[in-house]
């Protein structure tokens, strides 16, 4: 033992140069050889070299049954997530309860807000004889404590699979006054083995809208000019449904987003805590119904609500995760024929800057290799988006994405000539990802907080634009929709490639001569 | 919610106060569960370790959470399968900064999310086909793994699967540990049966059927660290200074631990408890089975760290003793500097602690050396015997939660108002919106270590700078 300590008051020492003092070293060293019995270093290196080959791609790619590192949720948090945009809704999940603790502190972690949602607190004896009574006492005790608007109902896979009944129970519990004959508690079964977050969002959304719009087809409803429009689950919500409106506005049209978590999710620190904040009120969910046409952002995060809507005699029309500048012109000429209205001139300004900004950047994405993983509309939003900046999308991966849109995507690609080393890869994860980049490079990845993983074994640096984004802060406060958020996509991509340049071009008297001030 | 403008807080009138919002069968089962610490009290006064009330926002977890996510999964080189659907697995990916040395993804699998991704078929038929081949194709893509387990989500208990059948089948063609684990989010009350389970299948898994490994030679000075998960480093700092009054940790659980360490627990001489509520089961298993006395340690400042480095080194010779005194020593000019300058800017703050496992007593002492002052305190996931160890830390009239909802714990504090709120993720930015500074206390708030000196120093700045940043000031809009 030496008798200087490497930690001090004058300058503490964090994790990350704590335990990288020679005397950690050594500790480390001594745990290793003398008490892990593990495979020697250059066993480990050989497998290491062999998880990044072909060999292993193929063993990779032959897997039927562990998923390794997807990009997918279950459904309750995407049902939670849609509950969450409705006007002082508190999401109430019958189930187990450690799935609520997960749900809240997931979507804490990406926005850095508070999330209440209670759980029916189900246990063994709930399993047997099933859950009426938690959601009979829960009801009453969530409705007296947290003071509500309206409580939505969803289920843990618990519940599903001991087939408890939500209709019935939410009747049951309303006839032993729970809450109010009147008081409006939609719900939605939304089974964590079936499909994944965003199937969780679109059926929280049905069964809110069905709650208020009846379930029986209604073709005579009188139309109004009102716009609906459904983001579908997106952790740059924040920022995105700020601009939806604002784009509205600038229109002079009544858009009205059915489930608007951007208040929600971004409230003020001034000493009120606010359980509630913003979010579509009641009486805006029921005058949606009397709307011409509901939008959807986000295809495959509403495909039962937008049948629902057709159902309603509504016009539809479906996006997937619009960015960039021939999606936002979609959007945009959508929104104008649906409305009769031109698209102002002042959106049209803001164009023209959006392609301004890109020509003056153009030579720095120009054919540069993305990987681009996540939800499947954001997928096929990105790689438009990449496309039209002269990036090559190669490597496009959703473990929730489909047959159906690999063919999407495929189709997004055949579109242009940047796109033609690109494949799309539906039902695979992160562990696969790593393997296709292993074997066949890209300069970027795009993704999540979860990619760091591959960043940091693959040395191809990450950029995240999709949620969960747990360790960074802030950038969902930002759109990345309309012309304005395009823009945004655009300065954190490039940023990226400029701190990637610097970072390459950085040893004195070696390699900074390309350490250039201007680029 | 905004804080209230009272400066004297009658506490038992609050707790009444607070009881009123319930409907009266809730506020009756939720009574009892709240107390204010009286003077030579024996416990604390509140029931625990029972069901949540439906509908409250309870701040506990689950049996999976407590096995996988806390057990288990710090265990690098196995691979530790979310048997279900897949949420389980992804929401608890990577969660709990428990950190470790590992080539990840080909010795060490950590922060990996490993699932067998349950589908509709897989709820009809049952999944134990698919867990055969999850396990095949696990072994063929990671051939360096030294054992795996299966950590049961909901479903597997519901639809009858027989996980130890599958395990016992796999491990026999496989060579390696299989450990299947009964830990459905259903089972128990919160984390802690989870926290049991798991340590139940260590017992019955792993020293039922494996050898501590040849070749092992002991020593008189081997001890083990159990209960520590080495979160932002906490084993490291504490391994550290066991090692520096000479004794030999064999093994740490589970924090930055392998399969070895686990097997090789046995030749213990004294197994050391940190984490008393999650590890205890085993502690007392060995101490039956193997004779291996285990003995409760805190390494949370500087007061608790002397008072254990001693009672720990009073098991062993004076050699032991001497170098003991001479790591105190050692460390006790850096611990006085760390509190000539943090304390005055933190003495007399008020502290309310809401966290789960050891940390709302074993903390306490470490704010009090910085001349803090904790005046509530409650357990997530506390048994009777956690809150009979609880009066040795605080003070008469400290208010006590137990399994505290979110709605309590507003009124609580917004009556009370505490210079700093130490909870968890769920809670931090509901005070943060108060204009309260907050700690994460279950992950340091990506800080650590805070466990042993080292961690001290860390602990002490993080307090101050949470309470001393200039955004509270700027709380308030000027019109």
């Amino acid at each position: 033992m030496t008798d200087k300590l490497s930690q001090s008051a004058d300058k503490v020492l964090d994790h990350y140069t704590l335990f990288r003092q020679p005397e950690y070293a050594a500790m480390f060293e001594k745990k290793k050889t003398e008490f892990e019995y593990g495979h020697s270093d250059e066993e480990v290196a050989r497998v290491s070299e062999w998880t990044k080959s072909e060999e292993y791609k193929a063993k990779n790619f032959a897997r039927e049954a562990v998923v390794i590192n997807p990009t997918k949720a279950c459904q309750p948090i995407g049902a939670m997530f849609a509950a969450q945009g409705f006007e002082g809704t508190l999401p109430f999940v019958h189930g187990s309860q450690g799935c609520v603790a997960y749900y809240r502190t997931h979507l804490t972690r990406h926005f850095k807000e508070p999330n209440s949602a209670v759980s029916s607190s189900m246990t063994e004896d709930a399993a047997v004889f099933g859950g009426l009574n938690n959601m009979i006492d829960g009801l009453a005790n969530a409705y007296s404590l947290y003071k509500p608007k309206m409580i939505a109902v969803m289920t843990t896979c618990m519940a599903e699979v001991i087939g408890d009944d939500l209709q019935g129970f939410i009747a049951n519990a309303k006839n032993k006054e729970s809450v109010p004959a009147d008081f409006p508690v939609p719900y939605a079964h939304t089974p964590a083995f079936v499909g994944s977050h965003i199937v969780g969002y679109d059926n929280m959304i049905k069964g809110i809208l069905s709650n208020f719009w009846g379930t029986s087809e209604n073709f005579d409803t009188p139309k109004t000019e009102q716009i609906n429009l459904i983001p579908g689950f997106d952790g740059f919500a924040v920022g995105n449904n700020r601009e939806l409106k604002r784009i509205a506005g600038e229109f002079g049209l009544k858009l009205q987003i059915l489930s608007d978590v951007s208040d929600n999710f971004d409230t003020p620190m001034d000493g009120e805590y606010r359980m509630y904040d913003g979010g579509t009120t009641i009486e805006e969910t029921k005058e949606a119904l009397h709307a011409k046409a509901t939008i959807s952002m986000q295809e495959y995060n509403t495909t039962q609500t937008l049948q629902f809507c057709k159902e309603k005699g509504q016009e539809v029309a479906k996006f997937n995760y619009p960015m960039g500048v021939t999606a936002t012109d979609e959007l945009l000429l959508k929104l104008a024929e649906l409305s009769g209205k031109p698209v102002p001139a002042s959106l049209k300004l803001e164009r023209g800057r959006l392609v301004d900004a890109i020509a003056d950047s153009h030579t720095h994405m120009h054919g540069k290799r993305f990987a681009v993983y996540g939800d499947p509309d954001f997928c096929l939003g990105m790689t438009k988006f990449l496309l039209e900046l002269g990036a090559e999308p190669v490597h496009i991966l959703s473990t929730s994405g489909s047959k159906k849109w690999e063919k999407q995507v495929q189709k997004v690609l055949d579109g242009s000539p940047f796109g033609k080393s690109g494949v799309a890869y539906g039902g695979k994860d992160l562990w696969h990802l790593r393997s296709l980049i292993f074997t066949d490079k890209v300069d970027y990845i795009i993704g999540n907080s979860y990619g760091k993983y591959l960043e940091r074994d693959t040395k191809v640096p990450l950029i995240r634009l999709t949620y969960p984004i747990f360790d960074r802060h802030h950038h969902h406060r930002y759109p990345t929709w309309g012309y304005q958020g395009a823009l945004n996509v655009l300065v954190r991509i490039l940023d990226r490639i400029f701190e990637d340049i610097d970072a390459n071009t950085n040893i004195v008297g070696q390699t900074d001569y390309s350490f250039d001030l201007i680029r | 919610m905004s804080l209230s403008e009272n400066t004297t807080v009658d506490v038992k009138n609050l707790v009444n106060e607070v009881l009123e919002a319930y409907p009266e069968k809730s506020r009756k089962r939720r009574a009892k569960h709240l107390n204010v610490l009286e003077a030579e009290a024996k416990d604390c006064g509140v029931k625990s370790n029972v069901k949540s009330i439906p509908g409250v926002m309870t701040i506990r977890g689950c049996a999976y959470a407590g096995s996988k996510g806390v057990v288990w999964g710090p265990i690098k080189d196995m691979i530790h399968i979310s048997h279900g659907p897949v949420g389980c697995g992804y929401y608890s990916w990577s969660g709990r900064r428990n950190y470790y040395i590992g080539d990840t993804g080909v010795d060490s699998w950590g922060t990996m999310h490993f699932t067998s991704d349950f589908q509709e078929k897989d709820i009809v038929f049952g999944g134990d086909k698919k867990l055969h081949k999850v396990i095949e194709e696990i072994n063929e893509l990671f051939p360096l793994v030294n054992g795996i387990s299966i950590q049961s989500e909901c479903p597997i208990g519901l639809i009858g699967d027989d996980i130890e059948a599958v395990a016992r089948a796999k491990s026999a063609e496989i060579g390696k540990p299989v450990i299947p684990v009964r830990c459905e989010g259903f089972r128990g009350v919160s984390q802690s049966l989870g926290h049991h389970i798991a340590n139940d299948a260590i017992r019955d898994w792993v020293f039922e059927k494996t050898e501590p490994k040849a070749g092992f030679v002991s020593t008189p000075y081997d001890v083990t660290i159990i209960g520590d998960y080495n979160i932002g480093g906490d084993a490291w700092s504490s391994r550290i200074l066991l090692e520096e009054i000479g004794l030999r940790v064999i093994a740490q659980w589970s924090g930055d631990g392998t399969m070895a360490e686990l097997e090789n627990t046995p030749k213990a001489k004294v197994n050391l408890i940190h984490c008393y509520r999650s590890m205890n089961y085993i502690a007392r298993h060995m101490e039956e089975k193997f004779n291996i006395p285990w003995m409760e340690y805190n390494f949370f400042g500087p007061s608790q760290i002397a008072e254990s480095l001693r009672k720990i080194a009073a098991l062993f010779d004076d050699k032991i003793k001497e170098n003991a005194e001479k790591v105190i020593a050692r460390y006790q000019p850096m611990v006085d500097a760390v509190i000539a300058k943090y304390k005055p800017r933190l003495d007399g703050k008020k502290v309310m602690i809401y966290v789960g496992g050891l940390r709302p007593r074993h903390v306490v002492d470490a704010y009090h050396d910085l001349g803090m002052e904790i005046i509530g305190t409650g357990y997530e996931f506390a048994h009777n015997d956690d809150y009979q160890r609880t009066p040795h830390y605080v003070k008469e009239g400290t208010l006590i939660y137990d399994d505290v909802t979110a709605f309590e714990l507003e009124k609580f504090v917004e009556a009370m108002r505490p210079d700093l709120v130490a909870s968890g993720i769920k809670e931090k930015y509901v005070f943060q919106k108060m204009g309260l500074p907050f700690r994460q206390m279950h992950s340091w708030d990506y800080s650590g270590p805070y466990h042993g000196y080292d961690g001290f120093a860390i602990f002490a700045r993080d307090m101050d700078l949470a309470i001393n940043n200039p955004v509270w000031g700027v709380m308030k809009a000027p019109f």
